[in-house]
C-alpha cells in the first residue's frame, strides 16, 4: 500500500508497510500512476501524459523499479501476521494518577465534567497513591522504566499527597529496581516558586495548560467566580518554561468549534517564546456546540497547513519550536509493536481515582463497565483487559486499509467508545484530523531536507 | 536518482528485525490525554 499526496509544491509517497517515504518529481509522480504489479504501463502512460517524453518515463520508471526491488515501495504487508502471532507480554508500567477529582476552573469543554468526572468531589489520600504504587511495581514485573502522571481535576489542589507519593515512589523505585518518571498536568492557578521547584526538580515532564490568545483562552477556561485565567498563569508557564531551558514541558492547549482558526493561539504561544507546545482538537458530544463537526474540516486543514509552513519557515531561520502534533521521527520513532497495538490503555497504561478504582484511561473514568479493579485487592478484570490488550489495527476495519495506520496506531479508544459505542471503531472526525496532521509533518520534513 | 529523493528509510522492516522492548513512555504521558498520537513519541534505546 502507498500514499500518495503532494503539499507545499512537494510530491511525496508514503510505503505504508515499510515506513519508507520518497519525495517524487513531477515526472515519476505522474508515471507511478501507471505501475501495476511491479510493471510499467507504458502506453497508457504516455497517451495519458502527452507531455512527457518516452525516455523520460523509462527513466523515472527505472527509479521506481530500483525502490520496489529494495522493499522501499509497494512493500508487501507482512504486519498483519505479525500482529496475529505477536503474544503481547505487556504489563502495567504506568499509571494516570487522579489525585484530585476537583477543579478550580470550569473550562466549558471539561470532558471530566469540571473535575468530578461525573462522581463527586474528591482527592486521592496518601494511603491510595502508595497503594498504587505498591501495586504498578509489582505489576510492571521485568519493566524498569515506570511512569506517573499526576492528573486531575487539578493536582495542585492537592500537592502535598504529590510530594509523598513521589518521595514514597523514588523511595521504593531503589528496592525495586525501578526507575520513576513523573509527569504533572496543571492549570496553573495554583503555582507559587516552591511548587515550581519542586515540580522542576522531580517532574520530568510537566504540562501547562493554557489554550493561547488571551480572549481565546479566557473565554473557554475560566475561574469557578468567572474570571479570566490568562494573566494569571502566563507568567508563571514563562517562568517553568525557562528554568526547565524550554525543554522536558508542553504548553497545551485545546481548540474546539470556537477558536477554528486555532493557528493564530499556536503562533501565539510560539511568539511568547515556549518552544514545546500542544493544542489539540476538542472531544466532546457531537450535540455540545463546540465539538467539531464533519463540516470544520476544511478550515482545520487550513489552519494545519498555515502551522507547517510557518514552522518550517522559523526552523530554517533557527528560530523553530515544536509543536507536538507534527512532532515525527520519520527515520525511526516507536518500534513497530508500539505501533501496531498503540497507546497502551487497558494493558500497559491504567488510571487509578481518588478512591482506588482502575481505569483502562482518564478518559474511561466513571464508565462502570470500563472498571477494571482497584489498588487495594490488586485484582484486574483479565477479560477487560485482554479486550485493550488484543486490540490492534488489524482488528479494527477501518484501520485496516488506512494509510496512516502505523502513525496513530489505531486512535484513541475512549474517543472511538464516546463517538461510536465502540472502542474498536475509530473516530473518523478525529482520524481526518490525524492523516492531515501526518501528512503536514511529513511535508515539513521534506521542506526541511 | 534524478527523480526520486527519499526522504526516510524502511523504519517499520528495520524495527521488525530488531524487536520491542516495552520499555517506552506509554503515549498519553506526554502531552495528548484526549487523542493518540504513537508515531511521535520516542524509542527508549534512542534516547
Amino acid at each position: 500500500m502507498i500514499h500518495k499526496y503532494s503539499l507545499f509544491g512537494a510530491n511525496i509517497v508514503i510505503d505504508v508497510n515499510s515506513g519508507a517515504i520518497h519525495v517524487l518529481d513531477d515526472t515519476a509522480y505522474k508515471v507511478l500512476d501507471f505501475v501495476k504489479d511491479r510493471n510499467l504501463l507504458l502506453e497508457d502512460c504516455l497517451s495519458a501524459h502527452p507531455e512527457l517524453s518516452r525516455e523520460e518515463v523509462l527513466e523515472a520508471f527505472s527509479e521506481i523499479k530500483n525502490l520496489i526491488d529494495e522493499n522501499l515501495l509497494f512493500t508487501n504487508d507482512y504486519m498483519e501476521k505479525i500482529a496475529q502471532n505477536y503474544d503481547k507480554d505487556s504489563v502495567i508500567k504506568a499509571l494516570c494518577l487522579h489525585i484530585c477529582h476537583d477543579c478550580n476552573l470550569r473550562c466549558k469543554y471539561c470532558f471530566a465534567n469540571t473535575g468530578d468526572f461525573k462522581g463527586e468531589r474528591s482527592m486521592m489520600s496518601f494511603e491510595v497513591g502508595k497503594e498504587a504504587i505498591d501495586f504498578v511495581i509489582s505489576e510492571s514485573r521485568h519493566r524498569k522504566n515506570i511512569e506517573i502522571d499526576y492528573f486531575g481535576g487539578e493536582p495542585l489542589m492537592n500537592f502535598e499527597v504529590v510530594k509523598k507519593i513521589t518521595e514514597y515512589a523514588i523511595e521504593e523505585g531503589k528496592k525495586h529496581n525501578k526507575n520513576f518518571r513523573f509527569t504533572l498536568t496543571t492549570n496553573g492557578l495554583l503555582l507559587n516558586e516552591e511548587k515550581i521547584k519542586y515540580i522542576n526538580e522531580y517532574m520530568s515532564n510537566v504540562v501547562l495548560s493554557i489554550d493561547g490568545r488571551p480572549e481565546v483562552n479566557d473565554f473557554m477556561r475560566p475561574t469557578v467566580s468567572g474570571g479570566g485565567t490568562y494573566d494569571l498563569i502566563v507568567e508563571k508557564f514563562k517562568e517553568i518554561a525557562a528554568l526547565r531551558n524550554q525543554d522536558n514541558y508542553y504548553v497545551r492547549g485545546t481548540f474546539t468549534r470556537n477558536n477554528l482558526d486555532f493557528y493564530e493561539d499556536v503562533i501565539h504561544l510560539a511568539n511568547l517564546g515556549f518552544e514545546q507546545i500542544s493544542v489539540e482538537p476538542v472531544v466532546l458530544d457531537r450535540e455540545n456546540r463546540f465539538a467539531i463537526k464533519e463540516e470544520d474540516l476544511p478550515k482545520i486543514f487550513e489552519n494545519y497547513e498555515k502551522l507547517a509552513l510557518e514552522i518550517a519557515r522559523r526552523k530554517k531561520e533557527g528560530k523553530g519550536f515544536n509543536f507536538f502534533h507534527f512532532m515525527l521521527d520519520t527515520d525511526g520513532g516507536p518500534c513497530v509493536y508500539k505501533r501496531l497495538s498503540g497507546c497502551g490503555a487497558g494493558h500497559e497504561y491504567v488510571a487509578i481515582t481518588p478512591k482506588g478504582e482502575i481505569y483502562p484511561c482518564h478518559q474511561f473514568v466513571g464508565i462502570e463497565e470500563f472498571k477494571l479493579g482497584d489498588v487495594f485487592s490488586k485484582k484486574i478484570n483479565k477479560e477487560l483487559g485482554d479486550k485493550f490488550r488484543k486490540s490492534n489495527v488489524y482488528t479494527k476495519e477501518e484501520c485496516k486499509s488506512c494509510w496512516a495506520k502505523f502513525y496513530c496506531s489505531g486512535g484513541c479508544f475512549a474517543n472511538a467508545y464516546n463517538q461510536n459505542g465502540d472502542m474498536d471503531k475509530p473516530y473518523k472526525i478525529g482520524c481526518e484530523m490525524q492523516k492531515k496532521r501526518v501528512e503536514c509533518a511529513i511535508a515539513i520534513a521534506a521542506m526541511l531536507a | 536518482m534524478k527523480h526520486i529523493k527519499t526522504l526516510a528509510g524502511a523504519a517499520l522492516s528495520k524495527s521488525v528485525k530488531k524487536g520491542g522492548c516495552g520499555e517506552c513512555q506509554t503515549s498519553c504521558q506526554s502531552a495528548c490525554k484526549t487523542s493518540c498520537t504513537v508515531a511521535n513519541q520516542k524509542c527508549e534505546t534512542k534516547r
